[in-house]
């Protein structure tokens, strides 16, 4: 299993051909108390880069969006009852969803875990 | 265009609220959260920092001509006494709402942050001779247990009520405080001069009632206690009957007008606005936020205003404005995210009851 990350504070843990995505600590923190989660529906075709779940705070909503291209598998059912998961757990049970990758070469221009928290480190 | 930093801009930091650009000032929209600030103000005392808004005062004598800018009745409004009112234009919109004070000497008027340099300039462009009291922070102590905390470093504010006010000292610093605020709480909003601003702030926050609260917290409070932000719930397009505040047109400038837009205003109040600002409940946990359409019988009716979600209700609510025909309690919409329809429900407002202390001092 393999971690990466995107410079908008997504990560995809890899294992083969399935990944598992979510939103970074840093960016639970700077989005504040979550208090909904939108995420895509088993099936759903993403693609890198594009607007793939929608995160509420109190304030404003935020789009997350898929670090790889894939079709998503499974939706984390948790969040809807328990969407502060992505502030207690953002790298952990509070995980948005499962796919299975179209393009594993993506994964190159992905951050690694140091990279990533390098970059975090910089802003 | 650099923030301006207000006076407290250094304790804020070191208290770790997180600043955010607001009107053109720096403020900390957060320290804790603002799930956990809206429910210590809720259940002890949260204090805000709203020095951004403007403090101006007028001569004593300026209530007549302050009458032709706004429909509340200044004339006879006691000393030690808030009047809400609402700065209007022609058309009858809404250029700002604020707050009124007869003191011994003067009017004292708090205007919202982001249109402070516009009204002042419509004070003068009026005739009145507007002072601009920049030397002056703004606090707001919110909360059940505020009377309590602040009362130890302000022996009698407790003698106050909803909406009057008072000149008091602490160390030996002028402090002028009401019981007020914005937050459905009771409360008192206090102003400060600036240098002594922050030690006093910090014998506050030594108060074991009372925590920092943020912007966020500010807004999810007044969202729940039904107050409009102007800017969002209010604009120059929305009358005062469309809002809502009626209540601000006073009894006797119901009878004599001589106010901007008193003709559409007056004509809204008694034969009915168009549309009008209401309360929904969203079913569900998704808040809707500003803009979203509110869908009724099919069609786009309205939008709304001001969404979020209500943390001492555990739901999402929002205002919006909708036909008169869709403003009765107990009307299903539906409101328009992201392609989807949320159902959702007109109820009164305040969405969380309001826990003002008035009458009269004892």
């Amino acid at each position: 299993m393999t971690l990466y990350f995107t410079k908008d504070h997504e990560w995809v843990s890899v294992d083969g051909a399935s990944g598992t995505v979510g939103v970074t600590d840093y960016a639970q923190g700077q989005l504040g108390d979550v208090v909904f989660v939108e995420v895509p529906a088993a099936g759903t075709g993403v693609t890198k880069g594009s607007a793939t779940a929608v995160v509420e705070s109190v304030k404003a909503a935020s789009d997350v969006y898929s670090p790889v291209s894939g079709t998503v598998s499974e939706a984390n059912a948790a969040l809807v009852d328990e969407p502060a998961l992505v502030n207690t757990d953002p790298e952990g049970r509070g995980w948005f969803f499962k796919l299975t990758l179209s393009e594993p070469g993506e994964l190159d221009e992905l951050m690694s875990e140091e990279a990533y928290k390098t970059y975090v480190a910089s802003l | 265009m650099t923030d301006q930093l207000l006076p407290l801009d250094a304790l804020h930091r070191r208290l770790g609220g997180r600043m955010v650009s607001f009107a053109g000032h720096a403020m900390p929209i957060q320290y804790d959260g603002i799930i956990a600030e809206h429910q210590w103000t809720r259940t002890s005392a949260g204090l805000f920092d709203v020095s951004h808004m403007g403090q101006l005062t007028l001569p004593a004598d300026a209530a007549v001509a302050l009458e032709a800018l706004l429909p509340g009745d200044i004339r006879d409004l006691r000393e030690g006494t808030l009047r809400y009112s609402l700065l209007l234009n022609d058309n009858g919109g809404v250029l700002d709402d604020l707050m009124v004070t007869r003191r011994a000497g003067d009017l004292y008027l708090v205007v919202n942050g982001a249109t402070k340099v516009a009204d002042v300039a419509h004070l003068r462009a009026a005739g009145l001779d507007v002072t601009v009291r920049d030397d002056l922070a703004l606090l707001a102590l919110q909360g059940p247990q505020a009377v309590t905390a602040l009362g130890r470093l302000v022996p009698g504010v407790d003698t106050l009520r909803f909406m009057r006010a008072a000149a008091f000292a602490w160390d030996g610093a002028e402090l002028w405080i009401s019981r007020s605020g914005y937050t459905g709480e009771d409360g008192f909003e206090i102003a400060v001069p600036a240098a002594r601003v922050e030690a006093f702030a910090e014998a506050l926050l030594a108060q074991p009632e009372i925590k920092p609260a943020g912007l966020g917290a500010r807004d999810s409070l007044r969202l729940e206690a039904g107050l409009p932000l102007y800017g969002h719930d209010l604009t120059p397009d929305i009358s005062p009957v469309e809002a809502g505040l009626s209540f601000a047109i006073s009894k006797r400038r119901k009878t004599e007008g001589g106010f901007p837009g008193a003709a559409r205003i007056l004509a809204e109040l008694f034969e009915g606005a168009g549309r009008r600002r209401v309360g929904l409940a969203i079913e569900g946990r998704q808040p809707v936020r500003e803009g979203a359409a509110v869908i009724v019988d099919n069609e786009v009716a309205g939008l709304v205003t001001s969404g979020g979600f209500g943390p001492a209700l555990g739901s999402p609510i929002a205002m919006a404005y909708v036909p008169a025909a869709a403003a009765a309690y107990g009307t299903r919409v539906e409101v328009e995210v992201r392609g989807r329809r949320l159902p959702a429900t007109v109820v009164p407002m305040p969405f969380f009851p309001k826990s003002y202390v008035r009458g009269v001092a004892p």
